[in-house]
């Protein structure tokens, strides 16, 4: 599914100036960068409630496209400008991971 | 760019700087994107050398890490000046971790450091001195297959 058909049904907040849309086949949720690292695939949706700088270069690392922040907590400038460097889009969402990953997934299991 | 010789360089690290944590293993992964390495190859060398890295971030004082690569391997070399391990074979044991609380909340100190380098690493190596510091050896192997096709 493209990524512009999830922003619009969840109802995403772009807060990076840009994102690519492509196709989205899964997504991975974990608060942990190491357990992100381990088990996070290339081109998946990550769905974290981390907001500092780390979580960027972790997504450069595993090529994540997007990164979904969880319970309306906003990432730091820093995080947001350098995230729009790399070519990482960051959405946020006052949904909770469980309401967020649950749509997603259906979604895209549908 | 082309692989025919070694290729090597280095970057230093500084404990404590988390605005910088991933940015030498990110830089390594673009320098191994534009030799055109598998993707997988990349992938397991740049998440065992980010793991090294956050690891002198969160213990060390300071610390290196040197990369040389050739036809044949990836090899990565993170050296720090830190507290060193005094069990080496319990920090191997995945979810055991002396990283403060604060780092935690971070989503860092999960005890998973180690054991993701031994896991993406063909060849993981450990040698640490208490009250001096650590370093890690990590070599992952370039598939055959792979240099054949680059020399065609």
């Amino acid at each position: 599914m493209n990524l512009s058909k999830i922003i619009s049904s969840l109802n995403l907040e772009l807060l990076t100036e840009k994102y690519q849309d492509r196709d989205i086949k899964s997504a991975y949720v974990s608060d942990l960068l190491s357990d992100v690292m381990a088990n996070a695939k290339p081109g998946e949706v990550w769905i974290t409630l981390q907001v500092h700088l780390n979580i960027v270069a972790v997504a450069t690392l595993k090529n994540i496209p997007a990164i979904i922040i969880t319970n309306n907590k906003k990432p730091d400038e820093e995080t947001i400008k350098k995230a729009s460097s790399e070519g990482i889009a960051i959405f946020k969402t006052n949904l909770t991971t469980f309401e967020a990953a649950g749509r997603l997934y259906k979604l895209l299991t549908e | 760019m082309k692989l025919s010789e070694t290729l090597e360089g280095s970057f230093s690290l500084i404990g404590g700087d988390f605005s910088k944590g991933g940015a030498a293993s990110c830089e390594l992964k673009s320098i191994l994107e534009k030799l055109h390495l598998p993707e997988d190859i990349i992938q397991r060398a740049t998440i065992s050398a980010f793991e090294a890295e956050m690891n002198v971030i969160i213990h060390a004082i300071a610390g290196t890490m040197l990369y040389s690569v050739t036809p044949e391997r990836i090899k990565i070399v993170v050296t720090d000046m830190g507290p060193g391990i005094p069990d080496i074979e319990l920090a191997m044991q995945e979810g055991y971790s002396t990283a403060p609380e604060w780092v935690k909340e971070m989503g860092w100190g999960a005890g998973m450091g180690l054991p993701n380098m031994k896991k993406n690493a063909d060849v993981f190596n450990i040698d640490s001195v208490v009250g001096e510091g650590t370093t890690v050896e990590l070599i992952i192997y370039i598939p055959k297959e792979w240099r054949s096709h680059e020399s065609q």
